[in-house]
C-alpha cells in the first residue's frame, strides 16, 4: 500500500470533500478537515452552522451525501470502529427512570466492559465528573449540569482513542469545567484525539486547532493564535466575524 | 451480550414504571371480567304488560319466565311502554293477540317474540301426535353455552393485542423521542440486537400477562374450555408477539405518544371487527379478505378452536405460523426502519 490509501491508515480524523444533504437542504459544503492523533480540536460556529451534523458523520450516526469520513484509517460508518470512539451527545440521552450507576453499567455493557473492569471504569469516570455521591439517584431527579456530566462520563467509559463530545461543557460551572478540561488535556497527552463543539470563545481557546464553521462551510482552520494573528484581531470572536467577511 | 444488557436495562425500566406494569398486567383482567358480568348475567325476564288476556296465557307467559303486569286498557299499557317500563304490551282483538313492541332493542324484542310463539301458538296447533320431538345434538358447544363463551376467546385475543401494542410501541418510541435511540446507534449496538433486545425484554411482561389472561378467563371467570390450556397459552403469546412487532415497527411512523394513539382506530379497531366478533358473512367477499392481513383474525381463530371446540395441535398449527411469520416480518421491517438513525 502507498500514496493515498497509507495516509488514511493514520490515527486521527479525516474528512474529505463532505457534503451532507437533508432533503434538498445542503447542511454541509465541500468539508475537508483533518484532526491529527492527541489534538483537541474544536469547532467552533454559531448555531445551525453544522457543528452537530458533522460531528455525527464523524461517529458514524449519518453518511455523508458526498465525500469521504474517515477514523483512525477506517471509512465511516463502520461498526466495528464505534468501539474505538467515545460520543457525547448535545442534547442528554439517559434513561430518566433509571440510576446514574445503572445508565453507566447499560452503556459500558454496550462497549463491552464487565465485570470488575467495569466497575472500576465507572468509579474512575464517576468521581472525575464529581458525580460519586449521586449514583443512587434516579435521572429524573438531576439537574441539567449533573446529566451533562453523567453523559461525559458514560462517553469517557470504554477509554476510546476518539472522543467526540457535542457542547459537552454547557451547563457546567467554572470550577468542574476547568477540572474537565484538566483531564481532557491529560487524556489528549496520553493519546485520546479529542474533537468538540463549542461556540465559547474562551474555550475555544484552549483547544490545539479550531475550524470555524458558517452556514455548513469551513470558514478558517488553525491553532487560536495563528487564528487571531492572520486575521488581525484581537479576540478570536474578531476573528470569526473577520473570516466570515462580516468584519474587515 | 449486549442484548442481554437491553433486557436488563428493560426490565429495571419496566418494574420503576409500576403504573405501566399495571395497566398491561391489571386492565386486560378486569376488563375481560367487565365484559363477563354483562354477557354471563342470567337471562333476561322480558317485562310484558297484559291488556285483558285470559288467566291461563298469562300462567305460561310466566312460566316460561316474563315478568306480566296487568293493564285495564290499551292506551294505560301503550303509555307504560312508552316510559319503557315495558318490553312489549300483548293485547286481544277479535281473538287475535296482538304485541305491540317497545322495539329499541333488538335482542329483547326477540326475546319476547320467541317467548310469545311459544306461549301463543303452542295450543293452537299442538305437536301432531306422529311426530317425534327432534333430538338435538351439539358438536361443539353445549344448549347452555352462553355468548360470553363465544366471544370471549376473541376478547382474550383482542386484549392481549391491545395492550402489548400500545405498551411496546410507545416505550420503543420513547427511545426515540428522548434521543436514546439515537444515542444508542453511537454505540456497537448491532440493529438487529436492538430488536432482538425490545422483543426478549418486553416478551417478558407479554408472556406474563398471556398466562394471567389465560388463567384468569379460565379459572377465574369459568369461561368454556374445552381443550388443553397449553395451547391457549401458546396461542396467546404468539399473538401478543405478533402486538410487540408491530407495536414497535409502527412507532417508526409516529413522533409522538399522541400519534402512536393515531394507530388505534386505523390498525387495533378494524382487527376487532374481522376478528370474530361480529359476524362478516354479509360483506362483499373482498372486503371479506382483508381479514386475512389481520394478525387478530387468525389468534382469535386459533383461540376458539381451542377453547370453544376443543381442538388441538393440528387445527392450530396454521394460525400459529401465520402469526410467527408475521412477527418475524415484522421484526425484520423494523431492523430495517432502524436504518434511518445508522445505515449499519
Ligand atoms: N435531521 C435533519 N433534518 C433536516 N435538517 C436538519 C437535520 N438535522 C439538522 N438539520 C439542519 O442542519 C443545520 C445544522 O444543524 P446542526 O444541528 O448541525 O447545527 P449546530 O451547528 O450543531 O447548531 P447548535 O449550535 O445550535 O447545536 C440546521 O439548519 C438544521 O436545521
Ligand atoms: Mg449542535
Amino acid at each position: 500500500m502507498h500514496g493515498e490509501q497509507t495516509s488514511q491508515l493514520q490515527p486521527g480524523i479525516k474528512v474529505i470533500h463532505v457534503d451532507k444533504k437533508f432533503g434538498k437542504v445542503s447542511v454541509l459544503k465541500d468539508i475537508t478537515m483533518e484532526v491529527k492523533a492527541n489534538e483537541i480540536f474544536g469547532l467552533l460556529g454559531p448555531s445551525g452552522s453544522g457543528k452537530t451534523t458533522l460531528v455525527k458523520l464523524i461517529a458514524g450516526m449519518a453518511e455523508p451525501s458526498n465525500g469521504e469520513v474517515y477514523v483512525s484509517g477506517v471509512r465511516m460508518p463502520n461498526l466495528n470502529m464505534l468501539n474505538n470512539i467515545g460520543y457525547m451527545a448535545q442534547s442528554d440521552a439517559l434513561y430518566s427512570e433509571l440510576t446514574a450507576l445503572e445508565n453507566l453499567a447499560f452503556f459500558a455493557a454496550l462497549v463491552g466492559l464487565n465485570g470488575a473492569v467495569r466497575k472500576q471504569r465507572i468509579e474512575e469516570v464517576t468521581q472525575l465528573v464529581n458525580l460519586a455521591n449521586f449514583l443512587k439517584r434516579p435521572i429524573a431527579t438531576y439537574s441539567g449540569g449533573m446529566k451533562r456530566r453523567l453523559s461525559l462520563a458514560i462517553a469517557l467509559l470504554h477509554r476510546p482513542e476518539i472522543l467526540i463530545l457535542d457542547e459537552p461543557t454547557v451547563g457546567i460551572d467554572p470550577v468542574l469545567r476547568k477540572s474537565i478540561w484538566d483531564e481532557l488535556r491529560n487524556l489528549s497527552q496520553s493519546g485520546t484525539t479529542i474533537l468538540l463543539t463549542t461556540h465559547v470563545m474562551d474555550e475555544a481557546e484552549k483547544c490545539t486547532r479550531l475550524g470555524m464553521i458558517r452556514d455548513g462551510r469551513l470558514i478558517a482552520v488553525g491553532a487560536p493564535d495563528e487564528l487571531k494573528q492572520s486575521a488581525g484581531s484581537q479576540s478570536l470572536e474578531d476573528a470569526f466575524l473577520v473570516y466570515g467577511g462580516v468584519r474587515k | 451480550m449486549r442484548v442481554r444488557s437491553l433486557i436488563l436495562r428493560i426490565v429495571r425500566q419496566f418494574f420503576r414504571d409500576k403504573r405501566t406494569l399495571a395497566l398491561m398486567i391489571l386492565a386486560p383482567l378486569l376488563i375481560l371480567w367487565l365484559v363477563a358480568l354483562i354477557f354471563n348475567g342470567n337471562t333476561y325476564h322480558p317485562k310484558i304488560g297484559a291488556v285483558d288476556i285470559p288467566r291461563q296465557i298469562v300462567t305460561r307467559l310466566v312460566n316460561q319466565g316474563a315478568v306480566v303486569e296487568s293493564y285495564s286498557s290499551n292506551a294505560a299499557a301503550l303509555n307504560a311502554l312508552s316510559l319503557q317500563k315495558l318490553d312489549a304490551a300483548i293485547s286481544f282483538a277479535d281473538g287475535v293477540p296482538h304485541i305491540t313492541l317497545e322495539g329499541s332493542n333488538p335482542s329483547k324484542s326477540k326475546t319476547v317474540l320467541l317467548l310469545a310463539q311459544k306461549v301463543l301458538l303452542q295450543p293452537a296447533n299442538p305437536m301432531p301426535s306422529q311426530m317425534q320431538p327432534p333430538v338435538i345434538r351439539y358438536l361443539y358447544g353445549s344448549a347452555n353455552m352462553s355468548s360470553f363463551d363465544n366471544f370471549g376467546p376473541v376478547l382474550i385475543g383482542v386484549f392481549a393485542f391491545f395492550f402489548v401494542f400500545l405498551i411496546a410501541g410507545i416505550a420503543f418510541l420513547k427511545e426515540r423521542t428522548t434521543g436514546t435511540l439515537e444515542r444508542l446507534m453511537a454505540t456497537p449496538l448491532r440493529r438487529w440486537e436492538m430488536v432482538a433486545g425490545y422483543v426478549v425484554g418486553y416478551g417478558i411482561f407479554t408472556m406474563i400477562q398471556a398466562c394471567l389472561i389465560a388463567w384468569f378467563s379460565v379459572g377465574v371467570l369459568g369461561m368454556m374450555m374445552n381443550g388443553q390450556f397449553l395451547y391457549l397459552l401458546l396461542v396467546t403469546l404468539l399473538l401478543s408477539m405478533t402486538a410487540l412487532t408491530l407495536g414497535t415497527l409502527l412507532s417508526a411512523f409516529a413522533n409522538s405518544e399522541f400519534q402512536m394513539m393515531q394507530f388505534i382506530p386505523i390498525v387495533i379497531v378494524p382487527q376487532i371487527f374481522f376478528s370474530g366478533l361480529f359476524s362478516v358473512d354479509n360483506m362483499a367477499p373482498w372486503m371479506r379478505r382483508l381479514s386475512e392481513i389481520m394478525p387478530l383474525y387468525y389468534g382469535a381463530d386459533a383461540l376458539r378452536n381451542v377453547m370453544i371446540r376443543g381442538k388441538g395441535f393440528l387445527a392450530i398449527w396454521p394460525d400459529l405460523c401465520v402469526l410467527l411469520a408475521m412477527s418475524l416480518v415484522f421484526m425484520a421491517l423494523n431492523v430495517f426502519a432502524l436504518r434511518k438513525y445508522r445505515k449499519i
